[in-house]
Formats: C-alpha cells, structure tokens, sequence
C-alpha cells in the first residue's frame, strides 16, 4: 500500500501517529494549527517564562475575581482577560479566559480572602536547579551530590525589608522549613510539603525528576504565601531571604518551643491586630529560668509517662465540643465526597481521550479511503463519494483535535479538586494538633489530681502523727512543689489548646470561605469549557450534514 | 427503493419487501428467531397485493444460495453474520441489526432488474413454511453448501485468484488489464473498508462508556452537592443532573450509530466480499472454459486421427465432438455473459454505493452534532445559576 503521496492532504501518511495527526492541516480550517503539544499555556504566574514576565492586571493574584465572574458575553471577557498571544489562540473565545482565574487561583487560594489584604504581595519563583557535592566527610568516594534550586521572591511586606530576595535551597530545607511551621502553628490548616519520593527519584529520569520537584516546590511555597498568617511567619521568611545555609534548625523541643511560641504569638497573628491569648502569654516571658527549667522537666516527664502509660496507642481523648464534632464529621464527608468527584473526573477526561483517539482514527481511515478512491476513481460516483468521505475525514480529524483540547482544560480545571483533597490532609493535621494538645490538657489534669489525692492521703497519715511525721511533711512539701510547676504547665497546655481551637475556628471559617468561591469558579471554568467546545464541534459536524443532506430526502 | 424500469403497463410495477416483528421459537439449543416477511407487489405472476409469510435466518441464506448459483456476474446482496458468540446471540441489540440488514437483503432483491425475477425468490416470498422447509433441506442435501462451507470457497478461490493475480501460478486467467484493475481495486477496498469500519465500531463503544463514565461522575458529583449544602450545593445537584441528562443522550447516540453509521459500512465490506465471490465465479468460468477448448483441440487431433484410419469409431467421435463443441459454446457464452453482467453491475454498484455512503456520512453528523449541540446547551443552561450563587 505505498505510493499515498501528499494530494490534497498535507502530511496524511498511512500510520500517522498522533503527532503527525495534530499537524494534520486541513484545507478548510482557517485557524492556525496546533502543535498538538501543549494546547493552553501554564499559568501566567508560573515561573517558567523570565521573572520580567510580572503579570498585568489579569494576572494579579490580588485582583478581585468579580471581573472573572461576570458573565455577560464572551467578546467583554476577551477585554478583560485578554490573554498574551500565546500559540494555540484558537480557542481564546471562551476557555482560555476562565481557565485563566482559575489558574490564577491554583496559587491563591485565598484570593477571597482579599478585602483586608489588598496590599500583600508574595511572589516566589522556585527555578534553576543545579547539583552540588556533599560537602560532609562523607565515607563514600567521589562524594554523593545533590541539587539545590534557586528561590526568588518578590514581596511588599514590611517585615521583609526588601522587594527581591534570591537564595539556594535543597531540598531538605524545604523539610525542615515544614516542621518548624508544623511545631509553631499547630491549629492552623498548613499546606503539605512535597513528598521526598525516594522510590520515584531512584525511578525516573533524573532531569525529569528535578523538573518535577521544581513545580511542586514552586506550587508549596505558593500556597505558604497565599495563606494569611503563615506569609507573615519568621520561618518562611528566613527560608526566603538569608543567603548561604539557611539558619533555620531542625526542629526546636516542643516544650521550649511552646515557651517561646508563647512570646512571640502576638506577633505572628494578623499583623498583631487581634491577640489571641496573647496578652496572657506576655506574662510568661516574666517566667523565673527555673521555672523554665522546671516546665521542661514536667513535659518530658510527661510524655515518658504517657508512653509507658499507653504504650504506643494513644489514650482515648475526651473531645466535649459537640459542635467540633459534627464539623469533623462533615468535613471527612466532604473529603470523601471530593475524593469520588476527583476519581470520577479523573475517568471522565481518560474517556474523553479515547473519544477523540478513536474520532481520530476513524478520520484517518476515511482520509486513506478518500485518496484510494479518488486514485482509481473511474466512475462519477466515485468521484462523488471521495468527496463526501473526504469532508467526513476532515470533520473527524478536527473533532479529536477538540477533544484533545478540551481535556487538556478540563484537567486543568479540575485539578482544583485535587488541590482540596491536599487541603483536606491539612485540615486533619490540624484538628490531630488539637486532640494532642487536649490530650496533654487531660493528662496533666489527671496528673494533679493524682498528685493531690497522694497530698491528701500523706496529709491524713501524717496528722495522725503527733508533733507531725518529719519525713512525710517533707514528702508532703515536695509534692507541693510538684504540684505548683504542674499547675503552670497545666495552664500553659490549656492556654495553647484554647489558642488551637482558635486557629481551628478561624480556619474553618477560611476554608469555608474560600472552598466556596474556589469551586465556584472550578464549576464555572468547566461549564464554559465544556459548552464552547461542544459547540465547535457542533459546527464542524453541522457543515457536514449539510453537505451530505442531499442523500436524504 | 424500488426503481420503476420503463414499463408498459398502466401502473409501474412495484415489488416491496419489509422484514419485521422478530420472534423467539423454541427452546434451548434448538431456539431460533423467526421473522415476518411481509411482500407488497403487483406484478401479475404473485396473485394477489400483499402476502405475509414467516421466515428464519437460515430460509435467507437459501434463498441466497441459490441467486448465487443461478445468476452468475450478478453481485449477490450480502447477508448479516451468522452470530458466532452464544449469548449474544438474543441480545435485542443484534436482534435488531439482524433484522435491519435482512430486511435491506429483501429489497435489495427486490429492485434488482434481474435479480426479482426469480422464481427462487417468488418461493422465499410466497411459499408456506413447511414448503420452503422442504426445499430448504432439499437443497442441503444436494448441494451440501452451509454457510461456513461457501465461505471456506470464496477463501481458497480467492487465495487461487490472488494467487494467480500475483504471478505465483500457472496462470489459466484472462489476460485482461483493465479487469485486473478492477480486481485490485477489490481487494484493495475491501481493506480499507474493514479498517474504517473497525474504527466505527469503536466509536460506539467510546459513546457507550463516555456515558457511563459521565453518568458516574454526575451521581459523584450530585452527592458532593448533597456534602456543601446551601447555593454551592445546589450549583454541584445540577451538574450532577446535567450529566446524567448527557449521558442518556450519549447512549442513545451510540445505538443511533451503531445503526445507522456502522452498519452501512459493515454492508459494504460484505458487499465487496460478495463481489469477490463473483470474481471467483467468473475465474472459474473462464477456467472451465479454457479447459474445454484444450479438450476440444485434443478431441480435434483424435477425429483427425480417426479420419485417416477410417475407423468405425468416427462416427461416434464425432458426435462426440460436436457435443464438446456446443458445451464449450455454451460455457463461453456463460463466461461471456458473467463479464457483461459484472460490467454493469460495477456500476451499478458504484452508483448505489455513493447514495448508501452519503446516507450514513449524513447520519453521522447529524448524529454528533445534535449530541453536541445538546451538550453546549446543558452546560451552558447552569451558567445562570452558577451565577445566581456567587453574588
């Protein structure tokens, strides 16, 4: 079956792959080919084009989305959200301009959150990896290496004391970064870092690997930045601006850290606006260093007491807040229900491919077909026929070209949904932060009343001593002590688990919020996708049918 | 469908044909469907206007048997496959496309010049069942012909007429360039066709489980509306509906092409192989033929021979002889016949070909552009309320 040479259909050969398909030009199609590559461009925000590339007015994160909702006509929108000229400009009529306030919110999430923040701006572009030795005497010869990336950040926050900041990171700064916002914000909803993917970084094409650490590091310092109380935290901010090795260690004890967290909370909170127990805990920075001391014992007494206690289960929490405990039920629905969605969504875009595949295949078959038949054409009717397949071929090849498109949007847009599905894991830290600190709550209180009842029975013995029983006063004393520093860690523990079920509250609140504008917009970005692309092929198909409306009649 | 030749009579003769109300008989292994074949005709020799018979798949395979024995050049219409998986084999779905393409045979038939006048079809028509029962198994019995058996034919004639296409045998073939285009472009099309059709088989299966997956995903999405209550819940209730609307819709674009689109060309990959059948026919023809004039030229030497020793065996020779002479005038008229008749129906064929095909292309596309157009208006229907949530 040789001999197909190029008559009237550009680059139709017998087995064209898919690419040769995309390239397929079409005689009737008007519209600039696409190289079936890449259909929509990445995220005006994302940092692969030049950092110069600062987004106008479409693409600011802090512009309102109202001028993405309004829906009056396509050609309004165009004005609106016209986006640069990218490639595949076809389909800008509709899709481009809505995936464009979606993607503008993959990295902000809390774009409505807006109104209080309307002059915070954090931009961090994570880009340029490059691999370095391990410095460390390490035993292995020739050294390992490993790849650090270069973070640029762009910010008007005050606390930055600067516009743009350029640093190196690896990798396992980025962990450390994590844990340590992880120990100072427990309640809060904080995003999850990326995996450290051993298997996968042993598995996959090292380049590609990088390439694929490199978005999720851009995508997880996104979302830090969008957050209203982490942007603001010390952590993140000395990850992004002090160059050379980042000062940040790895972890700090949880009980210094609840100390220190304690001084410092007025100031991490919403610009120290409102306080959240913070004016009780500027008392504590008055603490006597035995007192510290002291504190640090009870914790660690403590938790060695939970362990052999319980062992490695955790002793069962009593959570009385009733209300707590429906929104935790609802929310694990949610998750569940969300969870399906994105399967099924997930299914519905791999049929959506095979449509187009097979649409696609058909056109080529009837593309071969119509060049055979126009060769041998002896007959008129031949003739005839060549034609008409000729123009089923073409309409084919033009629908799965759309649903191509179409899915490579859709995809897009309902990555959303994956992005919650991340939001909820947050969610869970969060609310496990709260169980353990009202574990820790409980079981000091079950500490004291222990030491008391011990207190009372020594007490009774004692009395029945005359002139007092020297030892059992001292033992008696002791106890006191005891009682006294554990009575302040007791308040300190309540202290921070009344401060969690704060940030909780205000989180749920957040999530709420924004989970409601976010799929809002997911929904509507879909729609409209949907709805243009049936309608282009509606027209394709419709031409056709008018072509042949002659055989009917 | 039925072309009305020039005809003298007062009113143009007409000849219809309908196959319908497909019905289960028997039981167990032995179930069979039967068919209502329903004739419409004035033609004087059917006495009578209408007339009803029942029939069963394997009363078609006779009947095309036998067309195929006794018209030899002319393309037979094809017949659907005989089912090869059990259990499909009462689906409603097959059933139907049986039916379909059955009733399509009939009037092919039908509006056949030639074709409609035989008597083989007058029996198919008219006959009672037990009649055409008898008949049916008569000719078994004589010819033993089965289906799988004709099949197994065409193959090895069609292996021996590529065979000789490609040089490989001694060749006993016409040499005749402008047939052997016409056989290439065959074979030729018949590839190409089983391709197109292949993929158009797909195509319904892609329809089929795109609404599935679409149905899935709105009752997904629907208990998510259930999970957010409020506006944003409602907004999720409606998509989920949507797509379980759309998905509906998409089912019943797939039995629509299944019908419609895939069919049509499924007939005419059977249509060509049918056509292969008579190429294999008119090689044997000329085979024949050939054959006999060797006999004939050999019979010629041995007359001769006889002639000059003056035996008493010459007079028989030579009836002999001329026997041989009219059988071999006999088989070159038939050869000569079958490439008349294949010249014209090639175009013949042609012509109806393009009108089939253009049916189905019309199909097709009205098809996929009322099932996006339903689509663009679903989803496009939410807009409103998507809006009314957010402000």
């Amino acid at each position: 079956m040789m001999g197909y040479e190029n008559q009237g259909f550009e680059e139709a050969h017998l087995y064209a792959s898919k690419e040769e398909m995309a390239s397929l030009v079409l005689n009737e199609d008007p519209s600039p080919p696409s190289n079936g590559s890449k259909s929509f461009p990445h995220d005006p925000l994302s940092s692969s084009p030049p950092f110069v590339e600062i987004p106008t007015d479409d693409t600011d994160p802090l512009h309102p989305p109202s001028a993405n909702q309004v829906l009056p006509s396509h050609s309004s929108i165009n004005s609106i959200l016209e986006p640069p000229s990218y490639a595949d400009a076809i389909f800008r009529s509709f899709d481009s301009d809505y995936v464009a306030s979606p993607e503008v919110n993959s990295q902000d999430q809390s774009l409505s959150a807006l109104p209080s923040f309307s002059s915070d701006y954090i931009k961090i572009c994570v880009s340029d990896p490059q691999k370095e030795q391990e410095q460390s005497g390490s035993l292995v010869p020739g050294g390992s290496y490993y790849f650090t990336y270069l973070i640029t950040t762009f910010t008007n926050l005050p606390e930055f004391n600067g516009a743009e900041f350029n640093v190196r990171r690896r990798f396992r700064d980025v962990v450390t970064l994590s844990d340590r916002i992880s120990e100072s914000y427990r309640g809060y909803f904080i995003p999850i870092r990326p995996d450290k993917s051993v298997v996968e970084s042993q598995v996959m094409q090292q380049n590609e690997f990088v390439e694929q650490r490199r978005i999720a590091l851009e995508k997880y310092l996104g979302r830090l930045a969008v957050h209203p109380v982490l942007k603001r935290s010390e952590e993140l901010r000395v990850f992004l601006t002090v160059s050379g090795k980042m000062p940040l260690a790895r972890t700090t004890d949880v009980a210094s850290r609840m100390l220190d967290g304690a001084v410092r909370l007025p100031k991490q909170l919403f610009g120290g606006e409102s306080v959240v127990g913070g004016a009780a805990e500027v008392s504590e920075v008055a603490l006597p260093a035995k007192g510290g001391r002291d504190l640090l014992r009870i914790f660690r007494e403590l938790k060695q007491s939970v362990v052999n206690d319980w062992g490695a289960t955790k002793p069962p929490v009593i959570e009385e807040d009733k209300e707590f405990l429906e929104k935790k039920e609802k929310l694990q629905d949610l998750e569940q229900q969300i969870s399906n969605v994105s399967q099924q969504a997930e299914s519905l875009v791999k049929n959506h491919h095979d449509m187009g595949e097979t649409m696609g295949q058909l056109g080529l078959a009837f593309v071969k077909l119509t060049k055979f038949e126009s060769e041998e054409a002896i007959y008129d009717s031949q003739k005839a026929c060549a034609a008409d397949m000729k123009n089923v071929a073409t309409a084919a090849v033009k629908a799965s070209r759309l649903y191509r498109e179409l899915n490579a949007q859709t995809v897009k847009h309902l990555e959303k949904l994956h992005e919650y599905l991340g939001v909820m894991l947050a969610v869970n830290n969060a609310f496990s932060d709260r169980t353990s600190a009202l574990l820790t709550v409980q079981t000091l209180k079950s500490e004291l009343s222990s030491l008391n009842s011990r207190i009372e029975k020594l007490e009774a013995a004692s009395s029945k001593i005359f002139g007092g029983d020297r030892s059992r006063i001292r033992k008696i004393e002791e106890l006191r002590e005891t009682v006294r520093v554990t009575e302040e860690a007791k308040n300190c523990a309540v202290r921070e688990y009344e401060r969690i079920k704060e940030n909780n509250k205000n989180e749920l609140e957040r999530l709420d919020k924004e989970r409601q504008d976010d799929f809002l917009s997911m929904l509507k970005g879909f729609v409209v996708n949907q709805a243009g692309y049936a309608e282009k092929m509606a027209n394709t198909w419709e031409t056709v049918a008018e072509e042949t409306s002659g055989y009917v009649k | 469908m039925v072309q009305s030749p020039r005809s003298l009579s007062s009113q143009a003769p007409y000849l219809t044909v309908s196959v319908t109300d497909p019905a289960k008989m028997g039981n167990g292994v032995q179930a069979y469907i039967s068919y209502k074949v329903i004739t419409k005709t004035n033609f004087p020799e059917y006495q009578g206007p209408e007339k009803i018979v029942i029939r069963r798949y394997s009363d078609f395979v006779w009947l095309r048997d036998r067309l195929f024995e006794n018209y030899k050049g002319i393309f037979i219409p094809p017949l659907p496959e005989k089912s090869t998986v059990e259990k499909f084999r009462f689906s409603a779905e097959f059933i139907e496309m049986r039916r379909q393409a059955l009733d399509v045979f009939v009037n092919r038939i039908a509006s056949h010049h030639e074709l409609r006048q035989s008597e083989d079809l007058k029996t198919f028509l008219l006959e009672d069942e037990q009649t055409m029962e008898r008949s049916r198994s008569q000719e078994t019995g004589i010819f033993k012909k089965k289906p799988a058996d004709i099949m197994q034919i065409f193959k090895d004639v069609q292996s021996k007429v590529s065979d000789v296409v490609l040089g490989k045998e001694k060749p006993v073939e016409e040499s005749n360039p402008e047939y052997e285009k016409q056989k290439n472009y065959i074979f030729q099309l018949e590839d190409h066709l089983a391709e197109a059709q292949k993929h158009a088989y797909r195509l319904v299966k892609r329809h089929r489980e795109l609404g599935q997956s679409l149905s899935d995903f709105g009752k997904a999405v629907k208990l998510l509306g259930n999970c957010e209550g409020n506006s944003l819940g409602k907004a999720f209730s409606e998509l989920g509906a949507k797509s379980e609307m759309l998905s509906i819709k998409l089912q019943r674009e797939a039995h629509h092409l299944l019908m419609n689109f895939e069919e049509p060309l499924k007939d005419y990959v059977r249509a060509v192989q049918s056509i292969k059948a008579t190429i294999a026919e008119r090689a044997n023809a000329f085979r024949h033929h050939c054959e006999l004039a060797e006999t004939i030229k050999f019979k010629e030497i041995d007359l001769n021979k006889l002639r000059l020793t003056r035996s008493e065996k010459l007079a028989e020779a030579e009836r002999e002889y001329e026997q041989l002479k009219a059988d071999g005038e006999e088989l070159k008229m038939k050869f000569e016949t079958i490439v008349k008749l294949m010249n014209e129906e090639i175009a013949r064929f042609q012509e109806q070909k393009t009108i089939d095909m253009g049916v189905a292309f019309h199909e097709l596309a009205k098809g996929q552009a009322q099932l996006a157009k339903s689509m663009a208006e679903a989803w496009r229907s939410l807009l409103p309320k998507l809006e009314a949530c957010s402000s």
